[in-house]
This record gives structure tokens, C-alpha cells and sequence, in this order.
């Protein structure tokens, strides 16, 4: 009988042959804390009566929700955070550097069949390497430090299998939006996507990265890729045989198969406020905004501002707008600040923050008020989450915002 | 675990958080507090009436909506033994079972069964219900022994060797764990 991809990658964890529905108790690879959660991950941990963690290499804190703090009371994270780190002699730990779900996998974390846990939802995002991640709660997350286990259930599979070349306009973050759309936004729940065709063999690590990211918004438990010659590039790595045979068996077992062709997708936004209300572009053209956020774990790395800087290059953002820009991580702003990119938006008028949360959690750098409208690239549009419940979201790709904060109405990038 | 019967109490499907415990009472710092608005929505007279012991048989979906951990937690404290259905949301699953309430699923058990009935449920093999056997997978081990404990942390302190003695003297109790002011923080955060 043939595998999944997490059919093998907790198979192998397991010892022994899985199927949906087996319940496994596996050991993380890593886990990833963020600073946001450590309080409540710390008391936890201290009632539970552990002296010491499991493996302080496995453990990787990240400051990114509260850096650089935006209320007073954000450093007391800090310092709890801090007195774990010197307790218990963590040393993956990253205070100022990006976004935790970017600095996995860039700063070398994880790599392809690793078993990840962390205490945001947005965890799947590193299987765009092949690894299987996952979002848990604070009190499994104390029990992992000290026992280094946790159950998971092991999901069945919807493959994705998207052939052909994506139109010139169409970025991986429109795939994605389509595919949540159709599945809404329960229908992938308690399961697994698993991406294949040759669409996805021809993406750039850079796009599977959101792709993977943006699953949880359909229900996901994890999204993942098979890890290629490009994978290993970007993880610094050889390969093993288990690696390269994380591709899904001809004869798996699947709970659905959904085909696309590459060349029907069209530039696509989350409309408000539901991630699953995926519309063309073109249905708002016209629309006034009054914001365009460029940034966030989804939409932050450097093809994302290189895509942005290329339409905005040689243009100015229409006056009433604010342009705000967020790198994913320090690395992707000293890449975009070298290779002229961020001079190009700089230019158009765009503000370049720190890497972090800020204003895709709606904590700090560019919130809004009730009548605003503001087109984003990250990933949730919900109810409030950039500043009130009255502001309007629009979910897009790089490109689309970037064209939008051009005109300062909605706007279809041009094709070409 | 051993075999037990109950009492059904049956429910539809999607039967979400806000259903199991509405947004308005999360405010409340006890489960305690909380327990009479359970499932008040839908089944205002519920709470009132259920017994320690009793079983919920539901439809799909159940639990889906937000991650508040109180919602697993007053059911627990409800005294309701386990709930049976069809399936369960994500992470309804994981809270339920880290706040030591047993979740079981199965596709047709919420179809034949009538509220009020008596069913038998062997952990691990089947349930009886009306002359008739309804499959149901099986648990891990240390599962078990999390739900037994009576929830993740308890587990935890009993495997650092603490907390025996009150083990001893609670078993057989069926109060809840009180709600802790964290889980209605967490609720509350956007992350």
C-alpha cells in the first residue's frame, strides 16, 4: 500500500506502518515559542513540576508579536522569556531578527521530515520543506519542554495537483486564495494538502513558503511539499533517501484530488472578512483604499518585495495612501536594502518598519479605524484584526497591492 | 480503561464553542461559574438536568469554532463521562483530551440512538447500544493516562512524582479542573 507524504514522515517517527486516524506519540524535532506566548508557556511548564527541559537545542524562542514593544506591558514577556532562556541554557533564540514562521527555516531550524511544533497557528508554513508542523497550545507546548513527546493523530490527505505555467499577473499567494476558497475555510480541517505538478516543481521556495502558511486558513492541519534540489539549496543541505522520497506514492490513499490548470488562475483578494471569500481582483477594481500592507510571514520575503518594486518602480503611491513595508526577517531587509529594492519602494513613497507581527496582528506600525479600507498581503482578513471591527481588509498577492497602492483603488496588476 | 453505561443526551451537528460555552460567560474566573450556561444556546435546560455519567452522542463537527479551553472543561465538570460522534473539530480534540474529557468517534451511533437511552461503551473496542455493536478505534496508552489523570498538567505533575497522594484521595471525583485565567487571555489574543 502506498504513503502519503505524513503517512511517512510519522510513520518513521512512529516505527511502524500508519494510517488516517492512528493516534502516534512522536518526538519533536523542534518547537518553536514566541514571545507572545512564553508567559503562559512558562507558568504551565513551572505547575507541572518539570526541574529542567528535555533538550535545550531543540527549543527555538522568537521575539516577533512584541518586538519593538508597542505597550508597556509587552517587555514583562521579555523578561520571563529571558530568565527561561538563562535557566535552562537555550541558545536558538532569536530577539530581533523576524518573524519566527521565516526564521524556521531560514536561520536552519527545520529541514525536509522533521516533526515541528509551535505555539501559533500559522506553524504549517514549514512544510514548504517537507517538514511537518503544526499549531498547539500553550499547555501541550509546556509538556513538550519537559517530555520532548506529543500525540498527533495522523491525518488523512487532499492532493492539489496544478500543472502548466501561472499567467504573468498570478502569484503563488492567488493559488492559494482559489484553493481556500474552494475548499472553505473548515474543509481541509483535522487533514493534510499535499501540493503536486509541475506548477509547484517550477515554484521558488519563496512561494511554496506562503502557499504553506496560508493552509491553516482552509482548516489544515499541515500543508507540504516534497523537497527537491531547490529545497536543499535553501535548507543547506544534501538530501538523504528519506528526504527525496517525500513525495506521495502513486498508489496512496487520498481523500480528495483537486486538478487546476496554472493558466485559469487569476489575480484573486480575500474580500471582508472571511478568509474563504475569494473573489477576481477585477469585481472590486475601482474601489478606494486608504493602506497597503506588503509584509508578513506570508508575503514578506525578498521575490515579494522584488515583485512589488518592479510594477511601484519609477511611480509614486497616490497621495492619500500609506504604503507600509515589512520585511519577513533582518536577512530578507539587508538582501532587499543591497540589491536596490527597498530604494525603489523607499522611492515610491513606501515606510519600511522592522521585521515582525506588528501590524498583521494588528499590534503596532500602521493600524486602522473604523471606514478604512486597506489592501494586505498577509494572511487573515478577520474581524478587527488590523485595528477595528469596522475596517475593511482585502487579502492579495504582492503584486496586486502593489498596483493598488499606484492608482489608491483596487486594481488588477497588468499581465506581461 | 473499564466499561461504562450512561445515559444519552444527543446533540446535531457542528455543535461550535460558543454553543458549549457562549462568548458572554467566559468572563466568569470558574468553571464552576460557568457550568449552568453550558450548551444554553441551544439546550437551556441541559445543564440543569444532566447527571454524572452521562453521555453526549453527537453529529459532525463537533467543537468546531474557537480554541477556548473552557469548553472541554465544562463539559468535563458537567460530569458528562465522554462524548460520542461523528467527528470533532481540530482543536476541540487535542483540549478535550489535555483537560481529560474521553472523546470517541463514531459514524452511525448518533443516527440509531434515542436521548435518554442507556448505552455501553468498552474503551478502545465498541459501544453497546440496543443489541447492537458500534465499532470505535482505538486509544494509546498514554491517552488513557492522560484522561485518567484528569488533564495534561495533572498528568505531568504525577509523572514528576508529585501529587500522588491527592490522586489517591480525588479518584472517583468528578469535579473539573477550575478555569484558568490564561486559557481566556489566550482566547482573547490575536496572534
Amino acid at each position: 500500500m502506498g504513503k502519503t507524504i505524513i503517512e511517512k514522515i510519522l510513520g518513521r517517527k512512529a516505527g511502524r506502518d500508519v494510517k488516517p486516524g492512528d493516534i502516534v506519540t512522536v518526538n519533536a524535532d523542534r518547537v518553536m515559542l514566541d514571545d507572545i506566548m512564553m508567559p503562559f508557556i512558562v507558568s504551565k511548564f513551572n505547575e507541572m513540576g518539570f526541574p529542567k527541559v528535555w533538550d535545550p537545542d531543540r527549543i527555538v524562542i522568537i521575539f516577533d508579536h512584541l518586538v519593538p514593544a508597542s505597550q508597556v506591558d509587552d517587555t514583562r514577556a521579555y523578561r520571563i522569556s529571558e530568565e527561561f532562556i538563562a535557566k535552562h541554557g537555550i541558545r536558538r533564540v532569536h530577539r530581533s531578527d523576524g518573524i519566527c514562521h521565516q526564521l524556521m527555516t531560514e536561520a536552519g531550524h527545520v529541514i525536509p521530515g522533521d516533526v515541528v511544533f509551535g505555539t501559533d497557528s500559522h506553524t504549517t508554513t514549514y512544510g514548504s520543506v517537507g517538514a511537518f508542523s503544526t499549531g498547539i497550545g500553550y499547555t501541550e507546548m509546556a509538556s513538550i519542554l519537559g517530555t520532548g513527546r506529543l500525540w498527533v493523530r495522523v491525518p488523512s490527505t487532499i492532493k492539489i495537483r496544478v500543472n502548466g505555467k501561472l499567467p504573468g499577473n498570478v502569484m503563488s499567494k492567488d493559488v492559494i486564495l482559489r484553493i481556500i476558497g474552494d475548499l472553505t475555510a473548515a474543509g481541509a480541517t483535522y487533514k493534510a494538502l499535499e501540493f503536486t505538478g509541475d506548477t509547484f516543481d517550477n515554484m521558488s521556495q519563496s512561494s511554496r513558503t506562503t502557499m504553506a502558511n496560508m493552509a491553516i486558513e482552509a482548516g489544515a492541519k499541515c500543508a507540504l511539499f516534497s523537497p527537491d534540489e531547490k529545497t536543499a539549496e535553501y535548507c543547506g543541505i544534501t538530501l538523504d533517501d528519506f528526504q527525496k522520497n517525500l513525495r506521495g506514492d502513486e498508489d496512496a490513499i487520498y481523500d480528495q484530488v483537486m486538478e487546476y490548470r496554472a493558466e485559469d488562475f487569476v489575480p484573486v483578494m480575500a474580500f471582508p472578512s472571511q478568509v474563504d471569500k475569494i473573489r477576481p481582483v477585477t469585481q472590486a477594481a475601482g474601489t478606494p483604499i486608504d493602506q497597503v500592507f506588503l509584509g508578513s510571514c506570508t508575503n514578506g520575503r525578498l521575490e515579494d518585495l522584488q515583485a512589488a518594486a518592479k510594477i511601484l518602480k519609477g511611480h509614486t503611491v497616490a497621495p492619500f495612501v500609506k504604503l507600509i513595508v515589512t520585511p519577513a526577517s533582518r536577512k530578507v531587509y539587508r538582501e532587499a536594502l543591497a540589491d536596490g529594492t527597498l530604494e525603489i519602494l523607499q522611492a515610491a513613497g513606501a515606510m519600511i518598519t522592522h521585521p515582525g507581527c506588528g501590524l498583521c496582528c494588528g499590534r503596532a506600525g500602521g493600524i486602522l479605524t473604523d471606514g478604512e479600507r486597506v489592501v494586505a498581503t498577509n494572511n487573515r482578513n478577520f474581524l478587527g484584526r488590523m485595528g477595528t471591527s469596522k475596517v475593511e481588509i482585502y487579502l492579495a498577492s504582492p503584486m496586486t497591492a502593489a498596483a493598488c497602492a499606484i492608482t489608491g483603488v483596487i486594481t488588477e496588476p497588468a499581465n506581461d | 480503561m473499564e466499561q461504562f453505561s450512561g445515559k444519552v443526551w444527543l446533540l446535531g451537528n457542528d455543535i461550535d464553542t460558543d454553543i458549549i460555552m457562549p462568548t458572554e460567560y467566559l468572563v466568569f474566573q470558574t468553571i464552576d461559574e460557568m457550568k449552568p450556561y453550558a450548551f444554553s444556546p441551544l439546550r437551556p435546560e441541559l445543564a440543569g438536568k444532566v447527571s454524572p455519567g452521562d453521555i453526549i452522542v453527537a453529529g459532525s463537527n463537533f467543537g468546531c469554532g474557537s480554541s477556548r479551553e473552557q469548553a472541554p472543561e465544562v463539559v468535563k465538570a458537567l460530569g458528562i463521562k465522554c462524548v460520542i460522534a461523528k467527528s470533532f473539530a481540530r482543536i476541540f480534540f487535542r483540549n478535550a483530551i489535555n483537560n481529560g474529557l474521553l472523546l470517541i468517534e463514531n459514524e452511525t451511533l448518533a443516527d440509531d440512538v434515542r436521548e435518554g437511552d442507556q448505552i455501553t461503551v468498552i474503551p478502545g473496542q465498541k459501544v453497546l447500544y440496543n443489541g447492537k455493536e458500534y465499532p470505535i478505534a482505538d486509544l494509546p496508552d498514554n491517552l488513557l493516562e492522560i484522561i485518567d489523570a484528569g488533564g495534561l498538567v495533572k498528568a505531568m505533575r504525577r509523572l514528576n512524582g508529585l501529587d500522588l497522594d491527592k490522586d489517591q484521595e480525588q479518584a472517583g471525583e468528578q469535579a473539573g479542573a477550575p478555569a484558568g485565567e490564561q486559557n481566556q487571555e489566550s482566547e482573547n489574543g490575536k496572534h
